[in-house]
């Protein structure tokens, strides 16, 4: 039975958007190049390929099931996909790999003795006989894992090849050539080196993760690496969800404070110098304790735990979304001021076109650009907020997924003697990534799209 | 033979584009000869200021000189060590700039700017430091000079920052000075100043002047030798007399034959068809083949070398080595002239305006009260029948845009009357209004900035038809953008194609097509050519022309060059500051004009012919501010010919017969007692 | 001038009512104060008259905007909307709802705040803006590129790592200075070291790449041509004419950040044991402490607009181009 979650619904409506966007794309040369800009950047077209990856991961966490195999839980196909992690609990923590936990528990001989060691995991090698052979299982598996998606790899390079030399009528050999000496018009040199890179990841994730816990284990005994992944779909819905409920507001009072002025600039202005002047934490705090009450008070209204854990992830990105429209408002208003005035728009006036067709026709299609660098630039901005709010208690639910939440966790372990590192190591790597993606991504689409850098 | 100062051999400078390696300089050979001044003469992307750069080896990033010689006492510059050049620059050779607005540094003052070249050539210090760079505002003409010294750029008007910008060149005591469009960006009035002071330097330090412009008339008062560059490389080269009386370069040649004035009134302008080729391109034959109206069999296939004339002239073209086949020598004449103002004025002015004004108001004090307002436009009275056209001509600042934007009503004019056959405009609501738009069309200066970017040719033009209900299908819409497109010259397959593929001559082309569309009678022509090149202006011109002759329209052409205003207008009005001067028929107010105004803005143009010896009225200061206008006649600070009268009480205009109208105390009877 | 700065305070009124309402209306109204006090008290197992005195020791028991009961002035003044919310207007923050006094509290952690915020500013100033300088002078090499590439990695790095990474270390690796603490006077400075060092790293990133797009634009301007003209050598086009123009936009950047630097820096304070503002709100925020949150939301939108105002004094300072008027 299918479940859809607020949020979910309006991930699917920002699917919707970005394939009609792509739709719009195809039809207007213009776009089109300042796309194809971005994908024949080398680093640009890494990027994407990193973020598409993380994307559907996201999305695959997205379609939820009520599962009948999982007690009557709320599941999505991410979950159905990653069942073994999902079901492999430990007691408690373990290293990444281990075969045994990592604290020592009393343990009853068959004796009647009780002495303290540490126990074999249930799950993490479990299928090896004796724990000695767990390095050669290791290295067995990550070869057979490597070998696998070199072959993969090589088909895809053949098939690109394949593309390339149909595409410029030449050989075979030659289309290799130019790939490898990066002179057609897509970088392949980097597409093909993240796709490998990619592909051995994932491989190895199939071989190794079902068998071990590649990441280790927290202190409920959870699959790190499970959580981790877990953990991408809030930080996308954070990244775009709030973007989506800043634009209608940044657009909106934008064009209309820059296009009509007088009072109705005047309103808006104040409208967000007030709510700029509250510093931004302070504001989102305020907002998210409010809410976090309104909720505690109405728990039986708003359903089930996934529900409500579901509502307050919306409310955060409702809640950055109006402290944060206020930038690209005031960046919107200062370009219809300036495209009110460009000879164009005042040709329209000349012919006596409508206020709204001017809007539509001339002044939004023109400020796109700054709400697509924007949107960009934002993006890895919001994941990372989502970390610190988290941090204070003032982000995502804490039984949610998420990077911030993991990090606030691991914070004892790091005083701990021996250090528990991986649960923050596993957070690092992976927001790290999802955020330098989308640091470089953002970059290439202003390079491509910023006027003043072509 | 005067001495060689600089030798420049076989220079090519190329920039690394998006599109691909541009040449943008490709074999370009001169010499300059102490004392003289050298111009280098050719329209926009030709590589005339890449050269001047490369000179310097102070190209934009993604340029280089990938080869030749630039020798200056022997020494080649383009293998000198960065340091030693730094030597050179500033100290040997100085260069001053297009746009004075942007090339000092806004946030230092005028003294310090001129004193970096002084300690860093002349190495001086403190007292002397600062009596030096004085010595250079007082050489170039700066009045109060102490007090300029500690001014910051944004304090002083347009001319007088490119006098800064020469007085710090001149820091070095460079031996060269290379002037890149000196005066380009100023108004003919401050032109006439700078281009005097650069004359007046010359001749009193003995420099070598390597003169950067596209404007034949600079080029005729100022140099002495010609070089005419096309497509990044020079075409003919002589001493000026001989290259005025006879151009030998076709490409020359019609550029001559492609600038509009009176004499030409009668007939099409010249034009040159086609476009410069891209760089990026490798030429086998001779550049300006395409365009070229004599090119016969060898232009295509073969490099045309260096032909000599006779002594003082040199060119590039096949027509001076082999035998051409003979056509009829001196340019054509194509079209029959029309008839200048051929529908008479009988039935009563199509547009009148009375007494419009245009004020902004300016704000001050602790509630932002209106404390004042700017007079954009000041009471100007303008009658446009059917038919004609109208010249509305001034320097920049005057309120001839805002004039013409009032009269649309895109602006709403503060006071005062615009009637259309009749009917009161100004007072109409946005709705009522909206069949008026039919009838009153725009064109713009900036070709760029006309045309939406996101928007394909057929929508642009189709735009005002929709707005105003015209066609009553798309397909019979998309019909008349063929016509329109036709009509104005362009091939009606373009329409699905966007504005950027378009070179400046073609979107303007559009531009006019836009307005036709809605079949007006009166069309704002505002500066339509100024950002274009000769070349191409004339073909704008002369289509400007044949619609009006077509379609009977009235245009008001607002625009600040003269010999366009002698070509095109019927009737020319002069405007200073918001109010106008003198109004009448063009023949009249050029042959005879009465407001000293028009007299020294009319001197102040320079004319392509260097053997018109002419007297420039030479104005002194700047335009004031519109802000805060002087009291009594608003030229009187500038005027030559001021009397007491003028301080206090601003002139009526007075009629002189044939529709001449002049507001200036000379002839109002009241100043019989002149004051200098 | 003064007329200007006149305009400008009285301008300031209507935007700190605004936001005087718009808290008032988060904490208020979203929920009601009983809300609140079942909150604190412990959800439902709990008497009316315990949340009834619960509300009359923080003077939660008036109604919110009008009390009918009261005579005259009172109607107004005898109101939460008066007592909680338009005192913030006289800096009269009121106690806390743990009963402390705001005001005094305030005073005394700004001291801390201020020790870690303005060396965190300066140092990360100099830092940044010579590293912005050196991959200018570079630029279009490869010390540019990968001074860059390294900028955008520096920046996709969360603060949280910078911290506790920080903290691992130096402070339990290297065991070079305490992990946390602070301490008055000249002895304390050693529990400033590490703060101030993560606040500075982190900042690297997004601060030097940010200066160098600054003067990379206006390296492109026509003045440098011009300079460069004179013979000028390429460390004093820089050094004189680009970073006299860039320090313009970087400057007042800065000076609208000076009045907030008194707030502290939340992250690091709570992390490494500041008792300055910074720590302060975060405890407020997980003890859900609104009375502080009130006064602190208050506080950093006066300090903002006091921050909004200094940057056009200094626009007219550093900026010859620009007159207040």
């Amino acid at each position: 039975m299918w479940v859809i979650l607020w949020t979910d619904a309006l991930l699917y409506l920002l699917v919707g958007v970005a394939l009609l966007g792509v739709w719009q794309v195809r039809r207007s040369p213009h776009l089109l190049e300042n796309w194809c800009r971005v994908v024949r950047n080398p680093l640009g077209m890494a990027a994407s390929v990193v973020l598409g990856v993380y994307g559907v991961i996201g999305l695959a966490d997205s379609v939820h099931v009520r599962s009948a195999a999982a007690e009557g839980q709320v599941v999505s196909m991410l979950d159905v996909l990653l069942t073994p992690l999902r079901e492999s609990t430990e007691t408690s923590y373990s290293a990444p790999f281990a075969t045994h936990g990592f604290t020592k528990v009393s343990v009853t001989h068959d004796d009647g003795t009780v002495s303290r060691a540490y126990p074999r995991l249930t799950h993490g090698g479990s299928h090896l006989e004796r724990p000695q052979e767990r390095g050669r299982d290791i290295l067995v598996r990550a070869l057979k894992a490597l070998a696998l998606a070199a072959l993969v790899w090589l088909a895809l390079a053949a098939a690109a090849a394949g593309r390339v030399a149909r595409r410029r009528a030449a050989g075979w050999r030659a289309a290799v050539r130019i790939m490898a000496g990066g002179r057609d018009v897509l970088p392949w040199r980097a597409l093909l080196v993240t796709v490998g890179v990619l592909l051995a990841l994932l491989f190895l994730a199939v071989e190794l993760a079902p068998r071990y816990h590649v990441l280790g284990t927290d202190k409920v005994g959870q699959d790190v690496f499970y959580q981790t992944l877990k953990s991408i779909r809030t930080g996308l819905v954070i990244g775009t969800l709030t973007t989506l409920v800043m634009l209608p507001f940044a657009i909106g009072l934008g064009v209309a404070a820059g296009y009509f002025g007088g009072l109705v600039d005047d309103v808006i202005q104040y409208v967000y110098t007030t709510l700029n002047s509250i510093p931004g934490v302070l504001l989102i705090a305020a907002a998210i304790l409010t809410v976090q009450i309104y909720m505690a008070n109405h728990a039986d209204a708003l359903g089930t735990l996934e529900d409500r854990a579901d509502l307050r992830l919306l409310a955060l990105c409702i809640i950055l979304g109006i402290t944060s429209w206020t930038g690209l408002c005031r960046l919107l208003r200062a370009e219809t001021l300036k495209l009110r005035e460009v000879e164009y728009v005042q040709a329209s006036l000349g012919f006596g076109v409508s206020h709204t067709g001017i809007i539509t026709r001339h002044v939004v299609p023109n400020l796109m650009h700054i709400v697509l660098i924007t949107v960009a630039l934002d993006f890895s901005g919001l994941v990372l907020a989502e970390a610190v709010l988290s941090y204070v208690n003032i982000g995502v639910d804490p039984t949610t997924n998420s990077w911030g939440n993991m990090i606030n966790s691991s914070r004892l372990e790091m005083a701990r003697e021996p250090v528990v590192w991986w649960n923050l190591a596993a957070a690092f790597v992976f927001m790290f990534t999802m955020v330098l993606a989308a640091n470089v991504f953002a970059d290439a689409v202003r390079d491509a799209f910023d006027p003043r850098r072509s | 033979m005067t001495d060689v100062l600089l030798r420049v051999e076989g220079l090519r400078t190329v920039l690394d584009t998006a599109d691909g390696e541009v040449r943008a300089v490709d074999g370009v050979d001169f010499d300059l000869r102490r004392g003289r001044t050298f111009a280098i003469l050719g329209e926009s992307g030709c590589g005339k200021s890449m050269t001047a750069f490369s000179l310097l080896r102070l190209l934009p990033p993604g340029g280089r000189v990938a080869a030749g010689r630039v020798l200056l006492d022997g020494v080649d510059l383009l293998r000198l060590s960065e340091k030693a050049m730094r030597r050179v620059r500033g100290g040997r050779i100085a260069m001053i700039f297009q746009e004075p607005q942007t090339a000092l540094n806004p946030v230092m003052r005028v003294g310090d700017q001129i004193g970096e070249g002084l300690v860093r050539h002349r190495g001086l210090r403190g007292r002397a430091l600062r009596a030096e760079a004085r010595e250079l505002l007082v050489q170039v003409g700066i009045p109060d000079p102490d007090r300029r010294l500690d001014a910051y750029p944004h304090q002083l008007s347009g001319g007088m920052k490119q006098r800064v910008i020469v007085a710090m060149a001149l820091a070095g005591r460079p031996d060269i000075l290379i002037a890149d469009e000196p005066t380009t960006a100023l108004d003919v009035t401050i032109q006439a100043q700078v281009l005097a002071l650069l004359r007046r330097l010359q001749e009193e330090l003995g420099m070598t002047i390597l003169l950067i412009t596209h404007d034949l008339g600079v080029v005729a008062e100022m140099a002495h030798e010609v070089g005419v560059m096309y497509a990044g490389e020079l075409v003919e080269t002589g001493e000026r007399d001989a290259f005025f009386a006879h151009p030998r370069h076709p490409y020359a040649r019609r550029l001559f034959a492609a600038l509009p004035d009176a004499a030409k009134k009668a007939g099409r302008l010249v034009s040159i068809p086609g476009m410069v080729p891209p760089l990026t391109r490798r030429f086998t034959g001779c550049r300006f083949t395409e365009r070229c109206d004599r090119a016969f069999a060898p232009c295509a296939g073969e490099i045309p070398a260096w032909t000599p004339v006779d002594d003082r002239q040199a060119v590039r073209c096949h027509l001076y080595t082999a035998t051409p086949p003979a056509v009829a020598e001196g340019i054509a004449e194509p079209a029959p002239p029309p008839p200048a103002g051929a529908i008479a004025d009988a039935k009563g002015p199509l547009l009148e305006v009375r007494d419009l004004g245009v004020h902004f108001p300016v704000r001050s004090g602790l509630l932002r009260r209106v404390s004042g307002a700017i007079r954009a436009v000041d009471g100007i009275d303008l009658r446009i029948p059917e038919g004609h056209t109208l010249a509305l001509v001034g320097e920049s600042g005057c309120g001839k845009t805002t004039a013409g934007k009032a009269l649309l009503q895109l602006i709403r004019p503060t006071r005062g009357s615009v009637r259309f056959e009749g009917t009161e405009l100004t007072t109409l609501e946005r709705a009522a209004l909206r069949p008026y738009r039919r009838a009153l069309q725009i064109i713009f200066q900036d070709p760029y900035a006309s045309m939406n970017p996101r928007m394909r040719v057929d929508r642009i033009v189709e735009e005002g038809m929709r707005s105003q209900g015209l066609g009553n299908t798309p397909g019979e819409r998309q019909d008349r953008v063929d016509r329109l497109l036709e009509q104005v010259g362009m091939d009606p397959a373009v329409k699905h194609r966007y504005p950027h593929e378009f070179s400046g001559g073609q979107r303007q082309r559009i531009c006019i097509a836009r307005a036709l569309a809605v079949s007006p009678r009166l069309v704002v022509c505002d500066e339509p050519t100024s950002a274009l090149d000769v070349s191409v202006q004339a073909q704008i011109l002369n289509l400007l022309r044949a619609l009006q002759d077509e379609l009977g329209l009235a245009y008001l052409f607002i625009t600040h060059n003269m010999s366009v205003v002698e070509y095109l207008a019927h009737e020319v009005a002069v405007m200073y500051l918001g109010r106008i001067v003198e109004f009448g028929p063009t023949e009249r107010v050029m042959a005879a004009p009465a407001h000293p105004y028009t007299r020294a803005l009319l001197s102040a143009v320079p004319v392509p012919d260097p053997r018109a010896r002419r007297d420039v009225i030479r104005l002194g200061g700047d335009p004031p501010s519109p802000h805060s206008p002087p009291a009594g006649c608003h030229f009187h600070p500038r005027c030559p010919e001021a009397m007491a009268v003028c301080r206090t009480v601003y002139p009526e205009a007075v009629e002189r017969g044939d529709g001449h109208r002049v507001a200036c105390h000379l002839y109002t009877g009241q100043g019989d007692t002149p004051s200098r | 001038m003064m007329a200007y700065i006149l305009r400008r305070v009285l301008y300031a009124g209507p935007i700190l009512l605004g936001v005087n309402v718009l808290t008032f209306a988060l904490f208020f109204l979203v929920n009601s104060p009983d809300d609140m006090a079942y909150m604190h008290l412990g959800e439902r197992h709990v008497t009316a008259t315990a949340v009834e005195s619960w509300k009359a020791e923080r003077g939660y028991h008036l109604p919110l905007f009008w009390n009918g009961e009261a005579a005259g002035a009172g109607t107004f003044k005898e109101t939460i909307f008066f007592q909680k919310s338009l005192g913030l207007f006289a800096f009269d923050f009121g106690r806390s709802d743990s009963g402390r006094d705001i005001g005094y509290d305030i005073g005394q952690r700004m001291g801390p705040s201020l020790a870690i915020a303005v060396p965190v500013l300066l140092v990360g100033l100099a830092v940044n803006i010579t590293f912005a300088l050196v991959l200018v002078f570079f630029r279009a090499t490869y010390v540019d590129v990968w001074g860059v590439v390294l900028c955008v990695a520096l920046m996709s790095v969360s603060s949280l790592f910078y911290i506790i990474g920080g903290q691992f270390l130096i402070g339990k690796l290297l065991r070079l200075v305490p992990i946390s603490g602070y301490d008055g006077g000249l002895d304390g400075l050693k529990f400033l070291v590490l703060p101030v060092v993560v606040g500075v790293v982190s900042g690297i990133g997004a601060g030097t790449r940010w200066y160098r797009t600054l003067f990379l634009e206006e390296l492109g301007r026509d003045y440098v041509r011009t300079a460069r003209a004179k013979g000028l050598p390429e460390s004093v086009v820089l050094g004189r004419h680009v970073l006299h123009n860039a320090l313009i936009p970087i400057l007042t950047g800065v000076v609208v950040l000076l009045p907030l630097l008194f707030m502290g820096s939340l992250i690091i304070e709570s992390f490494f044991g500041i008792p300055g503002l910074g720590s302060y709100t975060i405890d407020a925020i997980l003890a859900q402490d609104f009375a502080i949150v009130r006064a602190m939301v208050f506080l950093g939108s006066v300090l903002y607009i006091v921050g909004l105002l200094l940057t056009d004094i200094s626009y007219t300072l550093v900026d010859p181009r620009v007159r207040l008027g």
